[in-house]
């Protein structure tokens, strides 16, 4: 049921998130908006990771998404600091 | 009770599924570099912690549960803050903003490169002109 619910429903929307994000990303005008797409697919990649640990109970896809949220947030915070200071 | 934690689990996984998309389609349809990052800042938290809760819930395991409530506290610590300085860096680069922004206080604050407008006709908050 929750298998089903996972990988007839979850996933395909996020994968559509995901497309959404990757037009943003192309198309963004500047860098600031790159970038926040880049951090909206890091919120999807750990929710699509958790999603699949959910249907299949393998945990090691939920360390996976702590990763990806960690690199994620220092990934945005180093971009931020290097727009700001002009390069 | 096994009832409840399934419907609980499938509410949470189809809500922050919900607000995952949303979170996608105002990062494409927002005017404004500071509008998507309102909109993907808010949703995406919001939607990312549902469905980690979701795990959390339908899991037996001890160590899942316990890995998906600490990424959803880190989760809920770091967004703002990236998204904050995200803001912040962007405005100061000089992003264009929106034409119908209302209330800028930082204007002139920040001697950065000229700064133009984008997007398309602001609402109208008092409907059409000349009415009376």
């Amino acid at each position: 049921m929750l298998q089903t619910l996972v990988y007839v429903g979850v996933l395909p929307c996020l994968t559509v998130a995901m497309v959404l994000a990757f037009v943003r990303l192309v198309r963004g005008p500047d860098l600031p908006d790159r970038v926040a797409a880049l951090d909206l697919l890091g919120a999807l990649g750990i929710a699509a990771l958790s999603a699949y640990t959910l249907a299949t109970g393998y945990s090691a896809y939920l360390d996976v998404g702590v990763v990806v949220g960690l690199i994620g947030f220092l990934g945005t915070v180093a971009f931020a600091r290097y727009i700001e200071r002009g390069v | 009770m096994d009832l409840v934690r399934d419907g609980l689990t499938v509410v949470l996984l189809c809500g922050g599924t919900a607000f995952l998309l949303l979170a996608a389609v105002g990062v494409v349809r927002m005017p404004d570099v500071l509008l998507r990052i309102s909109a993907i800042s808010k949703a995406s938290t919001l939607g990312v912690g549902c469905v980690l809760l979701a795990t959390a819930l339908a899991s037996d395991d001890v160590g899942v549960r316990a890995r998906a409530v600490a990424t959803v506290v880190f989760v809920f610590l770091t967004t703002p803050v990236a998204s904050h300085m995200l803001g912040r860096a962007a405005y100061r680069r000089g992003a264009p903003l929106w034409r119908g922004m209302v209330v800028d206080e930082w204007r002139g604050a920040c001697d950065g490169p000229t700064r133009g407008t984008t997007g398309g006709e602001p609402p109208t908050a008092r409907g059409p002109e000349g009415d009376g």
